[in-house]
């Protein structure tokens, strides 16, 4: 809501500066945005009458203009504006005056002819305006009078952000009444008598749809006079609250809007067929707008319709067909309440939103409106006169909103507050917010809810009332205590905080990427699953929910990748968002991306690009947090975002919890990654639960080492030997190693070698070297005999 | 015994002479070894009679201790010498940087959350999550924004289906804790929202800390405690906070937080909009419509709830001057922290 300070004064004016009165209205809660001045800076503008014009001797665009200003005085102007003529009254800068851009006027030569001063279009003096000619103040205009005094310019645009419970303040009556409650100062608007009939014409209304529309005020005014446009008063409140003018009717109509917060609509009466019916639409009817669009309308909208046709859809915008035009002679003012719920949503529904759905969306003072057709009336007949008929007022009590009683008990208020108001304070507050006080004793207050405020509706809703005049600043503070019992804590699951922190210190950056994603990348990583798609995506390229966090991550490292960053480390973790029979599966994942040298860049550090097992390394620190890394195996697998030869599988005792690999090539070609990158993704569920450890024992008896080194089939994977391995050895076997694994020369070409330590011991004594030479030879015999293994050299 | 005092002369020389343990070595076999010439000066007392032999030998052993001890002692100046050159051969550049792996970070939301939450769990608040593509009832309705509600259009909401919606703030939560635990409930909701909404200060995706207390009893003036000290202890700083009387369907009374502008502390600057103030939070009591739709007694408790813009105050504390920054995942922005 944009309002002009002057405006608001005329109804109450604290004796505060601009300064207090914006701050007071954004500490109770009516938060200012922006305070601007109505006029920008300029000095020495006064109210120009133009005496004799003739034309300029050297020049066909120019006039020479007499023209008479500060204190009587008639001086020579040049003017090359089209519209100066004799007998008008313009904005006249006179030699010393000061226009905006610090532009000062002197006197001067325009082709040999002097000039004392200059005549200036709307825009010249910062006021807005077209540019096209000199501003044409009102005959009336005192000549001489300095402009600023004359337009009031000297005044402050004040714009309020409202909350949506706060339509009570959509009006220069409603912000008053604030201001007036906040500073206990009277509040006094415009006389608002009824003018009383001159004719008897009248249409009549039926409220078909009455509890969306309980009631409907109209009247009937004959013979107005379009021709004149709104006085200057009048447009200048307009433009000082961003409406524009358009004819004198729309503008009373805006005006009383903005004064009284009820939004009116006239009809040019000569359209109108029978009489007014306020209905639901039928489903697919159609209304050409004011706008000049044209509805398909819902039979969810209420309309006001005639005998034959929809004429407007209530509360949001009027027909063009019935609209005013320039030769309207009689009109038919509405001033109706609509249900809140009636409107809501529905302006969002047709892409329209107007000042008059803002306002019945949050709710019109529903004792407004044979008020505001009277405050109408009485300003149009001053402005284009006219003979009123009758106010009709149809209305079905039954449906209308009754006064709700609220009880505010002291207890409640002093619990919430932390604090014992004076009872006479706080009936003051509630009387001068508009509430009436029904009775109030010892527990508290019984109150009814004024008309026109909407959010108040139970104890809380008073409570915060009270506050706020109060000031929430001035409240007491108090530190919470509470009991603080010592909660259990499930030490077997691990924090993400704890995996984040494995993989920072192994030198990856935690990145976060949106959770939609573009679905052009998602289906070269997950092609058989369709996402999650967003009805009203942002950008094409942020339609679909990741599947997978490789969606986010990837296209992270291909960003750095173009940003000169060769080498890349990230991580992220969050949700996945997986289609399942019946919704979506949210799922808590961890997931890595690598690329480029397995090491930073350093005068020690190797050059090597990192591979599949670094990567590994790092899964497998995440998956010994919990003490449980035996019942994970890295299984060969396919996926298809991964190089068929540098996948795994990653399971839990069976379950699979997450896939390890290198990007497919082609998967990396086509999201246009300039090198190979390896990935992993974990499903964080999976991975946290663990278990306590064990305590085994510590020997004290030595341990012993053999190492073999033994050649098997180069498909045989090292988890499957060191299975046999282990069962074979027996239970002094405390530690395997594969220290070696070498293919080529001195190998058979389908064979390698792989090298492995076993480590003996027994926690009671010193194992024999026959016990060990025993259990060496049952390992040699077993993958002998299950691998084809021969022993190396 | 001329011969004997030539012979230790001579024998002095030789060791002081010795540039290396191996020379040394040379010079102690030389005079002291079996076949030494100190040895044979000794084999030859035989010749002596048996009066002069114990003056004579005695005089030689000494000459021998003598050198003996003359050579260990030049031997430890050489051995010391050895070492002291092996260790200025052995001298790094000790200014170089290290070898290995460089440590990662957390992202800076990360970072600020954990911070969060921390204050409040060392207070006794337990961290609490929720689903984030979020069904009307959770994220809407039963907050007390029922359908058509004119505080929707506040919040540009992504919707899946007509009935689900990714959640536009971490407020469904408390409902879903509110469902399930009895008060009193102390809790906080760290996660990601999404708004229809991108522009220099809106990313569509961004991250909020809400909170709830519920018990009986719980005021206003516990709730502005709370935040108060909060906001002092995140900024470090004894920061002027004030309550703005606000609207959320979901609290009444409802407040807006301010704080003083960490800029100019509020002289009034570009990034405060000349106000002086920063808004960093909102909060209220729980309407008693979500208690109600929680199944918990209005009568019986009371409660408080708040929730704030990560982004913003890690923008705030961090001096980050572009939102976006967060999402780009830069390198270079990312290991500032």
């Amino acid at each position: 809501m944009k309002f002009s300070e002057s405006w608001l004064r005329e109804w109450v004016s604290p004796s505060i500066d601009t300064a207090e009165l914006v701050a007071q209205l954004t500490m109770a809660g009516l938060e200012v945005d922006a305070v601007d001045a109505v006029a920008p800076a300029f000095d020495g503008v006064v109210v120009g009458e133009i005496g004799a014009v003739d034309p300029h001797p050297n020049a066909d665009k120019l006039r020479v203009c007499q023209v008479t200003g500060a204190a009587g005085e008639t001086v020579q102007v040049v003017c090359g504006a089209p519209n100066a003529r004799q007998g008008l009254k313009v904005p006249f800068a006179t030699v010393g005056a000061t226009l905006p851009g610090d532009m000062k006027i002197r006197k001067a030569k325009l082709r040999d002819v002097e000039s004392f001063g200059m005549l200036c279009g709307q825009d010249e003096i910062g006021l807005g305006g077209d540019g096209s000619g000199l501003w044409e103040l009102p005959s009336d205009a005192p000549a001489g009078a300095d402009l600023r005094d004359y337009l009031s310019l000297n005044d402050q645009l004040i714009e309020v952000d409202l909350t949506p419970n706060r339509g009570d303040c959509l009006s220069i009556r409603g912000l008053a009444r604030e201001v007036g409650v906040l500073n206990t100062v009277a509040v006094a608007g415009p006389s608002l008598d009824p003018v009383s009939a001159t004719v008897d014409d009248h249409l009549p209304v039926v409220l078909d749809a009455s509890a969306a529309c309980p009631r409907y005020v109209g009247r009937v005014i004959r013979g107005v006079n379009l021709a004149a446009p709104s006085p200057l008063w009048l447009q200048e409140k307009l433009r000082r609250s961003g409406i524009r003018s358009i004819d004198p009717v729309v503008d009373v109509t805006n005006y009383v809007m903005l004064e009284l917060g009820q939004p009116m609509h006239a009809f040019d009466l000569a359209t109108l067929d029978g009489g007014i019916r306020v209905r639901m639409a039928e489903q697919g009817e159609s209304l050409e707008l004011l706008d000049g669009s044209k509805a398909t309308l819902n039979d969810d909208t209420l309309v006001i319709a005639d005998h034959q046709k929809p004429l407007a859809i209530a509360g949001i915008m009027g027909g063009k067909l019935s609209a005013v035009t320039a030769d309207t002679r009689d009109i038919f003012l509405e001033s109706a309440y609509f249900d809140p719920l009636a409107i809501a949503g529905r302006p969002r529904n047709y892409g329209l939103h107007t000042d008059s759905s803002h306002r019945f969306e949050r709710g019109v003072d529903w004792q407004l409106q044979s008020l505001a057709i009277e405050r109408a009336t009485a300003l149009l007949q001053n402005i284009v006169g006219g003979q009123a008929g009758p106010v009709t007022v149809a209305e079905s009590e039954a449906h209308l909103p009754r006064s709700g009683e609220v009880r505010l008990t002291r207890r409640k208020l002093q619990q919430q507050l932390s604090l014992s108001l004076d009872a006479g304070l706080v009936s003051g507050m509630l009387q001068r917010l508009g509430l009436e006080i029904l009775a109030e004793d010892e527990d508290g207050w019984r109150c009814r809810v004024p008309s026109w405020r909407f959010d108040i509706a139970i104890e809380v809703d008073l409570i915060e009332e009270v506050a706020r005049i109060y000031g929430y600043n001035r409240l007491p503070t108090a530190t919470i205590s509470a009991s603080l019992p010592i909660e259990v804590c499930r030490e077997t699951r691990t924090g993400l905080s704890l995996l984040r922190q494995q993989l920072v210190a192994r030198g990856y950056r935690e990145a976060i990427t949106y959770c939609f994603v573009d679905p052009d990348v998602q289906k070269h990583l997950l092609p058989d699953i369709e996402g999650v798609a967003l009805a009203n995506p942002i950008a094409s390229d942020m339609s679909v929910m990741r599947t997978t966090l490789w969606s986010g991550l990837l296209p992270a490292v291909r960003r750095n990748l173009n940003r000169q960053q060769s080498r890349v480390r990230i991580f992220e973790s969050g949700l996945s968002f997986m289609p399942e029979a019946g919704g979506v599966k949210q799922e808590s994942m961890i997931a890595g991306a690598v690329t480029g040298t397995r090491l930073p860049e350093r005068w020690s550090n190797p050059r090597d690009l990192v591979d599949f097992f670094d990567i590994k390394s790092d899964v497998e620190a995440l998956l010994k947090q919990n003490h449980v890394f035996d019942q994970y195996r890295f299984v060969p697998a396919a996926h298809p975002a991964l190089h068929p030869g540098q996948c795994a599988a990653i399971e839990r005792n069976g379950e699979p919890v997450g896939y390890i690999g290198l990007l497919h090539p082609r998967v990396q070609k086509l999201l246009d990654i300039s090198q190979p990158v390896y990935v992993f993704e974990l499903a964080l569920g999976a991975v946290v639960e663990g278990e306590l450890p064990a305590f085994r024992g510590v020997s004290r008896f030595p341990e012993v080492r053999r190492d073999l080194a033994v050649i098997v089939d180069r498909d045989l994977s090292a988890s499957t030997l060191c299975e046999t391995i282990r069962e074979a050895a027996g239970c002094y076997l405390v530690d395997l190693k594969i220290f070696d694994v070498y293919q080529g020369k001195g190998v058979e070409i389908n064979r390698k070698s792989i090298a492995v330590g076993l480590t003996f011991r027994e926690s009671s004594r010193t194992l024999t070297e026959e016990e060990i030479t025993v259990a060496v030879d049952q390992v040699v015999s077993a993958i002998k005999e299950q691998h084809s293994a021969s022993l190396r050299g | 015994m001329e011969t004997l005092e030539l012979l230790a002369r001579e024998a002095q020389q030789a060791i002081e002479q010795a540039q290396d343990l191996a020379a040394l070595d040379q010079v102690r076999v030389e005079y002291l070894g079996k076949k030494g010439r100190l040895t044979d000066l000794l084999k030859g007392l035989g010749k002596l009679s048996a009066e002069e032999r114990p003056a004579a030998g005695a005089k030689i052993n000494e000459v021998k201790e003598q050198l003996q001890s003359q050579i260990n002692r030049h031997r430890t100046d050489l051995e010391n010498a050895d070492l002291e050159a092996r260790l200025a051969s052995e001298a790094l550049d000790v200014t170089l940087p290290g070898r290995g792996e460089d440590s990662g970070g957390l992202h800076l939301i990360t970072h600020t959350m954990e911070r969060i939450e921390s204050f409040f769990s060392r207070v006794g608040y337990s961290v609490e999550e929720g689903p984030e593509i979020e069904d009307d009832y959770h994220n809407f309705e039963a907050l007390n924004i029922p359908s058509h509600h004119p505080a929707r259009a506040m919040h540009d909401t992504f919707y899946v289906t007509e009935n689900t919606v990714l959640r536009t703030h971490t407020s469904p939560v408390q409902i879903r804790t509110m469902k399930t635990q009895e008060p009193p409930i102390r809790i906080i909701c760290p996660g990601r929202v999404y708004r229809c909404d991108s522009d220099l200060t809106h990313t569509p995706m961004f991250h909020q800390v809400e909170g709830l207390v519920v018990d009986r009893d719980v005021s206003m003036a516990d709730l502005r405690g709370t935040i108060d000290q909060f906001l002092k202890a995140f900024f470090e700083a004894d920061l002027p906070v004030r309550f703005r009387p606000s609207y959320f369907p979901f609290t009444e009374p409802s407040a807006e937080v301010d704080i003083q502008c960490t800029n100019c502390r509020g002289a009034g600057c570009r990034i405060c909009k000349n106000t002086g103030w920063l808004e960093v939070m909102g909060c209220g009591m729980v309407h008693p419509n979500v208690f109600g739709h929680c199944g918990i007694d209005a009568e019986k408790y009371s409660g408080f709830a708040f929730g704030m813009g990560v982004e913003r105050l890690a923008m705030l504390r961090y001096g980050v001057n572009d939102l976006r920054l967060f999402f780009d995942n830069e390198i270079q922005f990312l290991k500032q922290f």
